[in-house]
């Protein structure tokens, strides 16, 4: 795993290719719309989904921790998939959310799935965190104020590359020079095309992407033309915001 | 002894010159005595009256109010055709007998009156009858059904349509028992299948079989390109002016091709040429249903002189006036060609004509074994399947909607149909508590569950809601995810031309032209799931190729192709630049052998060549091709990249093969089978529509058709947390039992593997062979993308980028990326799209 450096607003971030990105100075991490007990929340409505997804985040979170060992961890909002979604975490998942509030100190920033704090469960709730120069929130707005850094989540953002006459899709971090907006985390989470209204015009000049990849990140432009569509498109997977709620 | 017609029928038979056929006397009489039938007889010649007379005779002595006879068709089309054509001696006769169809395009005002009043004579679809049988009212509806009329079973049999369609007739023998079955089929490899099929019990008790020999044997002939004979490609364009003579020749000609993007580039070739304007039209299955019917309507009405059609018109409606039949490009199976050669000229005893034109010089080789297959009457094609878990998931949720049953009685009922006749209770067991609570390991979901069980351990439905969402899902065809194309004009929206696939559309960017529904269109933009287009375009078209349109090579034309090529004294039938071909290629190497693997390895430019002649069809050579790759890669041998077609599979690698009989060890079905299985976008492709099938993605949703996507939840994402903690889930059995043929063809690899063991030829040449050189030209025009090499594609894309933009040096010319596959789209597409990827990304 290669992680990739990024300058934002003074500081050096690192992007991991599981979708996290690192503060190392501040060792902070922050991931990005987990939607935990998202299996269970299509359950309620008669779509049994494997059980699995809230395990399955977990342990990927768990995996970055063990790497990066940080201080701080910011969930950036939609951490679960719906209000009530802490109360129906099995035990032991519940166990193992608990071991990492412990071991770090975790901001659960809150997202429009999860306006409330997570019912039983530690950390410290809060609408945005700032740090130092970075601000970190749910969904990004506007132009953030000079010498201000922004991170963001909500869009599940994701690429398309042509490739060889077939399209590479994948999840993807998008940047420019004061924003940096992260891919979803949850295993059961879909994306929003880059080229989508709701993600372009949160970087009117244009940025890069950084698509995830097994080992390492693959970067490339984005795209400045006005995004194809004239309307916000998601192409698979649930958008964000997500009706199910 | 055969019997005669009862009046008024023979009174009506006579008055049209008609004698009634044996085999019309025969399903008759086995009606009389109570027993099914199964009809084998070709197309024409009064086969569907047949399974209609003995109901009309029925309801002529006995008038009544309900369903006296359901009928059941795999196209929509068919049954709207035969109500009319039935309607005919119905009115000439003055029988009282009430005709309607019904399926999903029947208006809900007369879906409603048929639930109370319901005519004589049903005449549906699986997929409707499912939707009828999962209703409250089911069993009063049939309780007094007398007859079920099957049509073309041989296309049902075996696929996952037919497998419901048998469980849905398991279920009307339990509504009606006395119900007897005719069974409507073409000639068929596999008779017993079939008589199981129609039977009952599943195990073909009580049915007869009546059998019409086949009419004069067709008149075949093939068609080869003035100057020189392709080596490679399979679309025969070469050949469109000899095609366009023998159009003028004819009355009407059905030009069959084997791919949709073949039939849209062999309409263009043959429109450029078309100096005359003869009226000549395009037909796939693709294209917007109206513009469908309205060349149908043309041909009905003779004012066609010929059609270039795919499988589309394989099936269906006898269009009469067909003067000949032009297959372009390899048969791929005697049964196939003959159904297609069927098409001209229906009538029993008069010969059809048919032409086959080969692409290629392999085409050559099936051609002439195609043509053998077919004098020898030596039909192709699997035997079916056992029926598919994840349609039995399905019907299980459907009946517990209609109403509460016992497990016991379920299964019992559920094994009455031959597709399911073998089913283990153990695997019946899994199928329903899927449906009950997701069936999964972790007992998450008790709250959640769609059915629950009483005192007496009777299954229910959970709730109505539970029970609308399953009617609303039933089916078992499952789309790749298309989007429409329409026409866009200076004065607005304009029509839908049809669909294409997703990915396909990804690829374009506006003012790329591609080619659609015969004409030229210049891409504009993607509004929604509509891909809008406009008239006209430059440069270079692409043409959309669709996964999975194209039909692998069947095992006994194989057979009879490898045959041809071992008997060097029947070459003489072959025009003579193949038999110098195959000679030099006998004195250059050797033949691939009937039953030994011939593998060939050689040098050319900085590449080392593997080509293996299996002959097992181009599905499993994919198959095949990802899971060596895999191993050379092991082996150290840089395996670059792999193409595979009907007849072989070919490698390239950085460094030479060795070793070659243990890259073809049968223990790669092991852990290389499930590496390649975790990644896989066939098998990924494969589980969604399992997953669709089962009820555990839905594809509709109430009130929901444009926001149907935010509704679901990905289908890789389930597969990659479901294959990493219950691997042996049932939804995953299911996938795996799919994967054993169609797209990714795993059985018959295995059964190759196994038979070449310790007969695999291993000819170590100092270049390329003459029988290797057709592959080496398909290289970059065929193969398929796999979900493992996307890494590298993307890898490659960015030094591309890279390169262009004066980031990065090229590459020394050794160093090039490793892609083991390529693409499933055109060479022309392959090329552009690199020299254009610079400041281009959505």
């Amino acid at each position: 795993m290669t992680a990739a450096p990024l300058h934002l607003a003074g500081e050096r971030l690192l992007l991991d290719p599981a979708g996290a990105l690192i503060w190392p100075e501040a060792r902070l991490l922050a991931v990005a719309d987990l939607h935990l007990e998202k299996g269970s929340s299509f359950a309620r409505r008669g779509h049994l989904l494997p059980p699995w997804d809230t395990r399955a985040t977990l342990d990927r979170l768990s995996l970055l921790l063990r790497r990066y060992h940080p201080r701080t961890i910011v969930a950036l909002g939609d951490s679960f998939h719906d209000a009530a979604g802490a109360g129906r975490m099995l035990p032991g998942e519940a166990a193992l959310l608990g071991a990492m509030t412990e071991a770090a100190r975790f901001i659960w920033v809150t997202g429009n799935h999860d306006p409330a704090p997570p019912a039983g469960i530690a950390g410290e709730p809060t609408d945005e965190y700032r740090q130092g120069s970075l601000l970190f929130r749910h969904i990004g707005r506007g132009s953030p104020a000079e010498g201000t850094g922004e991170i963001c989540g909500h869009h599940h953002p994701k690429a398309s590359v042509p490739a060889r006459g077939c399209a590479v899709t994948r999840p993807c971090f998008v940047a420019d020079g004061r924003r940096i907006m992260l891919p979803a985390f949850g295993a059961y989470t879909g994306g929003l095309d880059v080229g989508s209204h709701a993600i372009a015009a949160l970087f009117p000049r244009g940025g890069r992407v950084f698509l995830l990849g097994r080992d390492r990140l693959f970067s490339f432009g984005l795209g400045q033309k006005k995004a194809r569509g004239s309307a916000p498109q998601p192409r698979w997977g649930p958008s964000a915001p997500d009706p199910m709620t | 002894m055969v019997g005669t017609l009862p009046e008024p029928f023979a009174g009506w038979f006579a008055a049209r010159g008609w004698r009634p056929r044996r085999f019309q006397l025969e399903v008759l009489e086995a009606a009389a005595s109570g027993h099914s039938a199964l009809l084998i007889a070709p197309t024409g010649g009064g086969k569907t009256l047949a399974g209609f007379l003995p109901s009309l005779v029925a309801l002529q002595a006995a008038p009544r109010e309900d369903i006296h006879t359901l009928y059941v068709s795999p196209l929509k089309a068919l049954a709207t055709d035969i109500a009319r054509n039935l309607t005919v001696p119905v009115q000439e006769m003055r029988l009282a007998v009430s005709i309607e169809t019904r399926s999903g395009d029947t208006p809900a005002d007369r879906r409603k009156r048929q639930r109370e009043r319901p005519p004589n004579i049903l005449l549906t679809t699986p997929e409707s009858l499912a939707l009828l049988l999962s209703l409250p009212e089911a069993p009063k509806m049939f309780a007094g059904l007398a007859a079920i009329v099957i049509d073309e079973v041989h296309a049902l049999a075996g696929s996952k349509r037919g497998d419901q369609l048998a469980l849905c007739l398991a279920r009307l023998s339990r509504l009606a028992p006395a119900a007897r079955r005719v069974g409507l089929s073409a000639t068929v490899p596999h008779r017993q299948a079939l008589l199981d099929y129609v039977s009952p019990d599943g195990r073909s008790t009580g049915v007869r079989l009546i059998e019409e020999p086949d009419g004069a044997p067709p008149a075949l002939a093939m068609m080869l390109p003035e100057g020189a004979l392709p080596w490679a490609g399979h679309m025969g364009l070469f050949s469109a002016p000899q095609i366009l003579e023998r159009i003028r020749g004819a009355g009407m000609t059905i030009v069959f091709v084997n791919t949709r993007a073949q039939a849209e580039l062999l309409f263009q070739e043959l429109w450029k040429l078309n100096e005359q304007t003869l009226p000549i039209a395009l037909h796939h299955g693709s294209l917007e249903l109206s513009l469908r019917r309205r060349v149908e309507a043309e041909m009905a009405a003779g004012r066609l002189r010929a059609v270039v059609a795919t499988a589309s018109l394989d099936l269906g409606i006898d269009w009469g006036g067909v003067d000949q039949v032009i297959q372009v490009g390899a048969p791929k199976g005697v049964s196939r060609l003959l159904q297609r050669v069927g098409r001209a000229n229906h009538r029993m005893d008069e010969a059809s004509r048919a032409i086959l034109v080969p692409a290629n010089r392999f085409e050559v080789l099936e051609c002439e074994a195609a043509m053998q297959g077919v004098a020898a009457r030596e039909l192709d094609g699997d035997p079916p399947r056992p029926g598919g878990l994840d349609v039995l998931a399905q019907h299980l949720l459907a009946m517990a909607c209609s109403a509460a049953y016992h497990p016991d009685d379920m299964f019992a009922e559920i094994t009455r149909a031959a597709p399911y006749a073998a089913l283990p209770r153990a695997d019946f067991d899994d199928v329903l508590r899927f449906v009950e609570d997701g069936g999964y390991a972790l007992a998450a979901y008790e709250r959640y569950r769609k059915l629950f069980r009483d005192s007496e351990g009777r299954v229910h439905v959970k709730s109505e809601r539970i029970a609308r969402l399953a009617r609303m899902n039933l089916g078992t065809i499952v789309d790749a995810p298309l989007l429409k194309v329409r026409l866009v004009g200076k004065r607005g929206r304009g029509p839908v031309l049809g669909e294409v696939e997703e990915y396909f559309v990804n690829m374009l960017r506006p003012g790329d032209t591609f080619m659609f529904a015969g004409r030229l269109l210049r891409f504009i933009r993607l509004h929604e799931t509509v891909a809008e287009c406009a008239e006209g375009g430059t440069g270079e078209p692409m043409v959309p190729a669709y996964a999975g349109a194209r039909m692998p090579l069947t095992t006994s034309l194989a057979d009879r192709v490898r045959a041809l090529l071992n008997t060097p004294a029947s070459w003489h039938a072959f025009p003579e630049p193949v038999r110098e071909w195959l000679s030099l290629q006998k004195a250059s190497s050797r033949m691939p052998g009937r039953s030994d693997l011939l593998v060939e390895t050689f040098p050319r430019g900085d590449r080392h060549y593997l080509v293996a002649y299996c002959f097992e069809g181009r599905n499993a050579h994919q198959t095949l091709g990802m899971l060596i790759t895999r191993r050379m890669e092991r082996f150290g041998m840089a395996p670059l990249g792999f193409v595979a077609t009907d007849y072989v599979l070919g490698t390239w690698s950085a460094n030479p093969p060795h070793d070659v009989a243990r890259l073809f060890e049968d223990d790669m079905l092991g852990d290389d089978l499930e590496a390649w299985m975790a990644e896989s976008s066939m098998l990924r492709r494969t589980f969604r529509n399992v997953a669709v099938v089962a009820g555990l993605i839905e594809r509709n949703h109430p009130g929901a058709e444009k926001n149907r996507r935010q509704l679901t939840v990905n289908s890789d994402l389930i597969y990659d947390v479901l294959r990493r903690h219950q691997p042996d889930h049932v939804l995953l059995r299911a996938t795996r039992a799919d994967a054993a043929g169609g797209m990714t063809d795993l059985g018959r690899v295995a059964g190759m593997l196994k038979r070449i063991k310790g007969r695999i030829r291993h000819m170590a040449l100092s270049r390329v062979s003459p029988l290797a050189v057709p592959v080496l030209l398909d290289i970059g025009r065929e193969s398929v993308r796999s979900g493992g090499a996307e890494d590298r594609l993307l890898e490659e894309a960015e030094a591309l980028i890279a390169e262009a933009t004066g980031a990065a040096e090229p590459p020394p010319a050794l160093q090039r990326p490793r892609l083991p596959t390529v693409h499933r789209a055109n060479a022309v597409r392959l090329r552009r799209s690199q020299g254009t990827l610079f400041g281009h990304l959505r």
